[in-house]
C-alpha cells in the first residue's frame, strides 16, 4: 500500500492561515496560562513552607483541590460552570470577548499553578533552614526573607522541573479545543475535516509543538546556566 | 556601671517534652564579652538563639535592649536589626556576591542608598581583612573568609550586640585564628558579645566572663582567670579537664 502525501493542503486554501492562527492562539493561551501558573505556583509553594499554619493550610487546600481533578474537567468547569455565576454584565462582556479563551487560560493557569506549587516547594525545602534564619536574624521580615533570599534561591533550584511543567502546560493547552478554543490542535483538525488529509494536518501540528517545546527547553537551559548558583552541582546540556 | 542589654529572668524552654533551658537567669552589660561553654547538648546554642528570638521561650522573661521578647506585639524584626548573629555554618546567601550579601539588610531594613551601603560594605571588608573579595560569590571563598564576610554582614547593621554561635567549629584549624582575630578586634572596640565557643584560648584572652552551661542550666559564672584556674563546680572542672587535656 502506498500513501500519496499531499503536503500542499497545508498551504492551499485557508489551511496556512488556520495553522498560523492556531499557533498564535496556542502561544497566547499558553503564555497567559503560564504567567498565571507561575504566579500561583510561587506564591502557594512559598506559602506551604511559611511558619504560619493558616497560610500553609490555605495553600495546601489549593494544591490538593486543583491538581487532583482532571484538566478537562477544569476546562468544562470554567467555561460552562462559572459564567452563570457571574453578574449579567460581566457574562455578556465575556461572551463577546472570547469567553472560551479566558476559561481555557484560567483552567491551564490554575491547574498547572497547583502542580508548579509543588515544584517550588521542593526547591524551597532543598534550602537549609539556617538560610532563612540568617535572613531574619539581620532584621528582614519573613516576607522579605522569602522575597529576597528564599524564593530567588528556590527558583534557581527549580528550573529543571519547572521547565518540565511549562512544557506540559504548553502541550495541555490542546485540551482547550474541547471548549472550542481555536488553538493549534483545533485548527489541525479543521484542516483535516476540510481536506480529509489527516496525516498531513497532524504532522504539521506535531512539528509545530515539537519546535515550540524544544525552543522553550533551549531557552530555559540558557536561563538555568545564566542564573546557576556558584558552588552547586551544575552541569547540564 | 554600664546598662544591662540582655537579661534572662528565669527563662525556660522546651523542645516538645525536652526541657532544654531551665530557669536561666543571666545578665549581660553593654560592652561585655561573655563566652558560653558547656558540653554538647547542654543548651548553650539554644541559649544564645533565644536572644534574637530565633528560638521562642516558653517561660520567664527575656529582655534585650530594653525590649521584652515575650511582650505581645513585639517587633522582632526591629529588634533583630540591632542584634547581629554569626552562625556556625556561615549562611552567606549563595546567589549573591559578597558585596550584595553585606548590602542586603542595610538597604532593605535600614533604608540606606545603594551607594552608601556599598561604601559601608567595602569599609567592613577592609576591617575583616578581605577587601579584594567584594565581587566574589561565597562558594569561591575559603571557610575562614566566608565567616569573616558573615561577620562583616552582621556588622553592616551597626548592631548593639553580636551573637556568635560556634563561629569556628566548622573551620579547618589554620582558618580558626583569622576569624578569632577579627572577633578579638571587635571585642577590643567595645562590642557587646555573647559567644558560644570551644576556643578556650580565645575565651581566656578576650572574655570578661565565662558562663558554663550543662543540662539546660547555668551551672557556673566566673571571670575567665578564676574559671580556668579553679572552677567551683565539679561538672565544670570535669568539662575543662576533657577539653584542655591535649
Amino acid at each position: 500500500m502506498r500513501y500519496a502525501f499531499h503536503w500542499e493542503v497545508l498551504w492551499s486554501g485557508q489551511s496556512g492561515r488556520w495553522l498560523l492562527q492556531g499557533l498564535a492562539t496556542t502561544v497566547e493561551l499558553s503564555a497567559l496560562g503560564w504567567v498565571l501558573a507561575a504566579a500561583l505556583g510561587i506564591v502557594s509553594g512559598a506559602m506551604r513552607t511559611v511558619p504560619w499554619r493558616p497560610l500553609r493550610a490555605l495553600a495546601t487546600v489549593y494544591v490538593e483541590f486543583f491538581r487532583n481533578v482532571p484538566l478537562l474537567v477544569w476546562m468544562f468547569f470554567w467555561y460552562f460552570g462559572v459564567p452563570p455565576l457571574l453578574p449579567e454584565a460581566i457574562r455578556e462582556w465575556l461572551f463577546r470577548h472570547g469567553a472560551e479563551f479566558w476559561a481555557g487560560t484560567f483552567a491551564l493557569g490554575v491547574y498547572h499553578g497547583a502542580r508548579m506549587s509543588e515544584v517550588i516547594r521542593g526547591g524551597i525545602q532543598a534550602i537549609p533552614r539556617t538560610q532563612f534564619e540568617a535572613a531574619v536574624a539581620m532584621g528582614l521580615t519573613t516576607f522579605q526573607a522569602y522575597r529576597l533570599v528564599i524564593v530567588p534561591i528556590a527558583l534557581r533550584l527549580s528550573i529543571p522541573p519547572a521547565t518540565n511543567e511549562s512544557l506540559n502546560l504548553l502541550k495541555n493547552s490542546s485540551v482547550a479545543l474541547t471548549i472550542s478554543v481555536a488553538e493549534l490542535t483545533f485548527q489541525t483538525r479543521q484542516i483535516e475535516a476540510y481536506t480529509a488529509r489527516a496525516l498531513e494536518a497532524l504532522t504539521a501540528g506535531t512539528v509545530i509543538y515539537l519546535v515550540l517545546c524544544v525552543g522553550i527547553a533551549a531557552i530555559m537551559a540558557r536561563v538555568e546556566h545564566r542564573f546557576a548558583i556558584p558552588g552547586l552541582i551544575a552541569r547540564g546540556g | 556601671m554600664a546598662d544591662t542589654v540582655i537579661e534572662f529572668k528565669s527563662v525556660n524552654k522546651w523542645f516538645g517534652k525536652a526541657h532544654v533551658l531551665r530557669d536561666i537567669t543571666l545578665a549581660v552589660k553593654a560592652g561585655e564579652v561573655v563566652v558560653v561553654c558547656g558540653p554538647s547538648g547542654s543548651g548553650k546554642s539554644t541559649l544564645i538563639r533565644c536572644v534574637n528570638a530565633l528560638e521562642p521561650i516558653q517561660g520567664g522573661e527575656l529582655v534585650v535592649l530594653g525590649e521584652s521578647l515575650t511582650r505581645p506585639g513585639v517587633n522582632l524584626s526591629a529588634l533583630r536589626a540591632r542584634v547581629g548573629m554569626v552562625f556556625q555554618s556561615f549562611n552567606l546567601f549563595p546567589h549573591m556576591t559578597v558585596l550584595e550579601n553585606i548590602m542586603l539588610a542595610p538597604v532593605r531594613v535600614r533604608g540606606l542608598s545603594e551607594a552608601d551601603a556599598s561604601r559601608v560594605a567595602r569599609a567592613l571588608l577592609e576591617r575583616v581583612r578581605i577587601p579584594d573579595k567584594a565581587e566574589n560569590y561565597p562558594a569561591t571563598l575559603s571557610g575562614g573568609q566566608q565567616q569573616r564576610v558573615a561577620i562583616a554582614r552582621a556588622l553592616a547593621m551597626q548592631p548593639k550586640i553580636m551573637l556568635f554561635d560556634e563561629p569556628t567549629s566548622a573551620l579547618d584549624p589554620e582558618m580558626i585564628n583569622e576569624v578569632l582575630d577579627v572577633m578579638t578586634d571587635l571585642a577590643r572596640d567595645g562590642m557587646t558579645m555573647m559567644v558560644v565557643t570551644h576556643e578556650m584560648g580565645f575565651a581566656r584572652r578576650v572574655a570578661h566572663r565565662m558562663v558554663f552551661v550543662d543540662g539546660g542550666r547555668v551551672v557556673e559564672e566566673a571571670p575567665p582567670e578564676q574559671f580556668f584556674a579553679a572552677a567551683k563546680s565539679e561538672r565544670a572542672r570535669e568539662f575543662l579537664s576533657k577539653i584542655l587535656s591535649h
